[in-house]
């Protein structure tokens, strides 16, 4: 008998060690850290690439117009099932923004989730997608971020309840959602599509809205961009795939026209926080506009049964 | 001509067939569906899809300070849901920025009216800050519900 509880304190002690070892936060492998950091950040180019990412969107400050939105100093809130998250403050400022990082602080941040303090992020900022981009693209983007205007706003913290509170817990999340495989097998794609799904499914991070989750904030399976329920509020974001009810039957140059414009095809315009996405999608350039919606054309339909 | 009567006959039994008072859910979606006419008309000249017409333009900016003349009214207490709406709730309970919103947009149409484009730069000047009203109010003052 004692023999027995005994064993069995065992097993549950190498269970829970097991967890704790499997839930660590792992950042980005050392030879690839080391790669990006020998890369040449362009910060022309890593403008486009804070366009493509949508920066701004969460790390300006709320309301913000114009020259103003290049000042990330944060506070923007994304309310959710789990509490309100609320961006960062990632001016270059070295106490209250990353102006202290170095290029493998930022891309473990993008590309493992992992903060320089060896703690998992939660992905409302969304590292799931951000984690396909290339080395290039994290080292310009990190560049262009170090030019912008430094802000001592200091960083909010989220409003998080148990047990999503505590860090350690993401560990389980990254274990069962977090993959840098892609999101859909385009059989051949030709240089347009193979863009398209790089801007889509990583820096773009469409997905992160236009995707079902289930209720532990994973994305449902095989319903890649058929749409769900809003995230961040009342209503609904729409199925993109060609089996959407509202824009199925658009051609790839009206999805482009949309990106850059805001208008649907019957001139209904953008709304909602894609009215905010659009604003960014129009900065992009036309090729990569296109690109992105050779990507939708290309996806799987999805049906989604609500729409 | 016997054919233009007939068919301006037609067209008046249509009409004439129609509802006689509909919901305010579909007065104001009738409503922004002018307003997107009108916006598709001068955008396909900005778009280069359609030579510039002066005429054409006037209509469109006309039919759209038409629009908003009155288009808070169309949305009473009670028409906050139904007839498939996309109003957001935003419009009830911050309903003096919704009415800021068209008063913006009224302002910028009629500053087009005034200044009558006379060729497509006249145009192009006119038509962003009018149509940044568009994505400007659907922001905050819509959703989509399906």
């Amino acid at each position: 008998m004692k023999r027995a509880a005994i064993g069995l304190g065992v097993i549950v002690l190498a269970g829970a060690g097991a967890a704790y070892a499997l839930t660590a936060p792992q950042p980005v492998d050392a030879a690839r850290l080391s790669a990006i950091a020998a890369l040449d950040g362009n910060a022309a180019a890593g403008e486009t690439v804070s366009w493509a990412g949508g920066c701004a969107s969460c790390h300006a400050a709320p309301g913000s117009e114009g020259e103003a939105r290049l000042t990330l100093s944060g506070g923007v809130r994304l309310e959710s099932d789990f509490g309100a998250f609320v961006g960062p403050n990632i001016s270059p400022h070295p106490e209250a923004g990353i102006g202290g990082w170095d290029v493998r602080d930022f891309a473990n941040a993008m590309l493992a989730g992992v903060s320089p303090g060896g703690s998992h992020y939660y992905p409302a900022f969304p590292y799931g997608s951000y984690t396909r981009m290339s080395d290039q693209d994290i080292a310009d983007l990190f560049a262009f971020l170090n030019t912008l205007p430094e802000s001592e706003v200091a960083s909010l913290p989220h409003e998080i309840g148990f047990p999503f509170n505590i860090r350690r817990s993401l560990g389980g999340w990254k274990l069962m959602f977090f993959t840098d495989e892609p999101r859909v097998a385009l059989s051949d794609p030709d240089e347009q599509l193979a863009r398209g799904q790089y801007l889509v499914e990583g820096p773009g991070h469409c997905g992160e809205c236009h995707t079902p989750r289930n209720a532990i904030g994973g994305f449902v399976g095989g319903q890649w961009l058929a749409g769900a329920q809003n995230p961040d509020g009342d209503g609904v974001i729409p199925n993109i795939t060609p089996d959407s009810s509202s824009m199925g039957d658009w051609s790839a140059s009206d999805i482009a026209y949309y990106l850059e414009s805001g208008f649907t095809p019957d001139f209904d315009s953008v709304g909602g926080s894609m009215v905010d996405v659009q604003k960014n999608m129009a900065e992009l350039t036309a090729s990569d506009r296109e690109a992105i919606a050779a990507y939708l054309k290309a996806v799987p339909g999805r049906p989604n049964g609500w729409e | 001509m016997k054919l233009r009567i007939l068919f301006a006959a037609a067209m008046i039994g249509a009409a004439g067939a129609a509802p006689a008072a509909a919901e305010p859910q579909e007065v104001r979606q009738e409503t922004m569906k002018k307003v997107g006419g009108a916006t598709g008309a001068m955008a396909k000249m900005v778009k280069g899809e359609a030579d510039f017409d002066a005429d054409a333009v006037m209509a469109a900016l006309t039919t759209m300070s038409e629009a908003a003349d009155g288009f808070g009214d169309l949305f009473p207490e009670g028409s906050e849901t139904g007839f498939k709406t996309e109003a957001a709730p935003a419009i009830w309970s911050d309903r003096a920025g919704f009415e800021a919103a068209i008063m913006q947009f009224k302002s910028d149409v009629d500053a087009g009216i005034a200044a009558a484009p006379a060729d497509l730069d006249g145009l192009k000047a006119v038509f962003g800050p009018i149509t940044k009203n568009c994505g400007a109010c659907h922001e905050d003052y819509r959703q989509k519900n399906s």
